[in-house]
């Protein structure tokens, strides 16, 4: 099952007892069990983390950069995400996270928070251009972006297709950077990442001609380090970093987006589960009320993400608080900065994929199809998941693919049983 | 080479049991590789069929036959039937009740609906006995 797809899930196999928990669960029935180990097809992985979040033994682990990459650049630029700031205990004020990140030895910070700002801005825009196809669906949530593009290719029109706000972030801060008379080789720009899906996007670019993120951190580890340095710190050494509006911290939750579009008929789902219900709605042309769709893998949004420390609901509270004391987003952001709309829109169409696709040959595909059912009815169909696959369609699916080769262990116990 | 064959029982007042039939149809077509465009026609009619089966025909049962080249949805239901098969397929006219309304259902644009989408729409009804709504979509 290996191949050239990026991993962004990995396993301890010495703790993996090989249950059957995440490849029941995984949106994309991506997992499979073989000689009591759970794998992966990644190339039906959309990133979501689901199996990181639900493993009992901690076996499935989510790829990052680990944070000793600090000293691969010169000049180094943190991107704080917004889910951050709900991580802490008692946090007054968003200044603190922006210090104790410098203390930590990078040289500036650009807050994510910031850049949703100007993707809200931009978003704006477009629908007053009205060069959309309603419903416009967010493609924010690099999970959900990645199963549109395996799963949902009719939507493909739907798609808003703007950088996301890490990306625009990384852009100008570099950008800036450079402009400052940083050598561009210098610079190493780090984003500290609620959720795996985003070490995906970030290292193949996704909507981008190169990834402008060099190093994607995770959150859990950068916390271990940060709440130290953000101990040491006196009020009088707070230095006043923050330029995120309240609007900007609240994508860090379910509704944040959605909320900074201005907009009243929209819709807000997380929680992969109901995205994907949402999703074949779509398909079917029954959300017709609505203009506007936030999808958020994760249930709470950003917070919710598996690299997170703290729980999704409680981090929600405390964005909530935090953004009360932050100064509203300007609405002349743009313009503050002078650059085109074209600078804020994806530079590459993302590309779709098709795994779901049987044979390449339609007949054969049919042929392929028929010979599933035909297995498909000789199964108990109880989908228990003791074969090593999620259900009885998605084994009678491998075996006419030619992945496995095993009969139905069920089926085999109870003929056993019956002619004892 | 024969064609594949699936049967589907869509129940009756079941609002969020609508759709079932068609997920199942439109995830069989991806596996086969049907175009995306062709899929959401699919999707679309076959949708709007259920919904109506719900609405009106009290439940019944979805027959699809996938061919090389298109699919054929049978939509049967014994239901109350249609009494005048051409004003039903006017857009905006419906018989829903307002319960049915309230639910966001009933705007009357069910079988204009699917004949939009679909290359072939024909109904067969009897008043009291039920209805039969067959559905064409070709791929492309």
């Amino acid at each position: 099952m290996e191949n050239n797809y990026f991993h962004t899930v990995f396993l301890d196999a010495d703790k993996c007892k090989g249950c059957v928990t995440c490849m029941k669960r995984c949106p994309t029935e991506a997992i499979r069990v073989r000689n009591g180990k759970a794998s992966v097809f990644y190339d039906r992985c959309i990133g979501c983390g689901e199996c990181v979040r639900l493993c009992p033994s901690h076996a499935k682990l989510a790829s990052y950069d680990s944070f000793d990459t600090i000293n691969d650049f010169k000049y180094k630029i943190a991107l704080p995400a917004p889910s951050l700031y709900g991580q802490f205990n008692n946090l007054t004020d968003v200044n603190y996270v922006l210090n104790g990140l410098l203390a930590l030895g990078f040289d500036e910070v650009f807050e994510v928070g910031r850049g949703a700002e100007y993707a809200s801005a931009v978003t704006k825009i477009i629908f007053d251009q009205n060069k959309v196809k309603y419903p416009v669906i967010s493609t924010a949530c690099p999970a959900v972006l990645e199963l549109i593009l395996s799963r949902y290719h009719n939507l493909k029109d739907n798609l808003l297709n703007i950088l996301a706000p890490v990306d625009i972030s990384a852009k100008l801060a570099r950008d800036k950077a450079i402009k400052r008379g940083i050598p561009p080789e210098d610079i190493g720009v780090y984003f500290i990442s609620p959720c795996p899906a985003k070490v995906y996007a970030l290292k193949l670019g996704v909507g981008v001609n190169k990834p402008y993120v060099d190093r994607v951190l995770s959150t859990g580890e950068v916390y271990m380090k940060l709440v130290p340095a953000m101990n040491k710190l006196e009020p009088s050494d707070l230095k006043p970093l923050s330029k995120m509006g309240n609007l900007g911290l609240h994508w860090a939750t379910s509704g944040g987006e959605a909320t900074a579009t201005f907009r009243s008929k929209y819709l807000a789902a997380d929680g992969i589960e109901n995205v994907k219900h949402i999703l074949d709605g779509l398909e079917d042309n029954t959300l017709t009320e609505v203009d506007f769709i936030e999808l958020d893998a994760c249930a709470g949004g950003c917070v919710g993400g598996v690299l997170n420390v703290e729980n999704p609901f409680v981090a929600k509270a405390r964005i909530r608080q935090l953004r009360m004391k932050l100064p509203a987003t300007s609405s002349n952001i743009l313009a503050d900065e002078g650059k085109p709309l074209s600078y804020y829109v994806w530079e590459d169409e993302p590309q779709f994929k098709n795994f779901d696709k049987l044979d390449e040959n339609r007949l054969s595909a049919m042929q392929k199809l028929m010979e599933v059912e035909n297995l498909l009815n000789t199964l108990p169909q109880y989908d228990c998941g003791m074969c090593g696959a999620p259900s009885c369609r998605a084994f009678a699916e491998d075996v006419v693919s030619g992945i496995v080769s095993d009969k139905c262990p069920r089926l085999d116990t109870e003929v056993k049983n019956e002619t004892k | 080479m024969e064609n594949l064959h699936f049967e589907y029982e869509v129940a009756g007042n079941n609002f969020s049991q609508a759709g079932m039939a068609s997920d199942a149809v439109k995830s069989t077509l991806k596996k086969m590789g049907i175009a995306s465009e062709d899929i959401r026609r699919v999707a679309i009619a076959m949708y709007e069929g259920e919904i109506n089966m719900v609405i009106h025909g009290g439940g019944g049962v979805a027959v699809i036959d996938i061919f090389f080249d298109h699919i054929e949805i049978k939509l049967i239901d014994h239901g109350k039937g249609i009494e005048n098969i051409e004003l039903a397929m006017t857009p905006g006219y419906s018989t829903a009740e307002d319960e049915i309304r309230a639910l966001g259902f009933g705007a009357g644009m069910g079988l204009p609906n699917m004949k939009k989408y679909a290359d072939v729409l024909e109904i067969e009804s009897e008043v009291g006995v039920g209805t039969t709504v067959y559905i064409r979509v070709d791929f492309h």
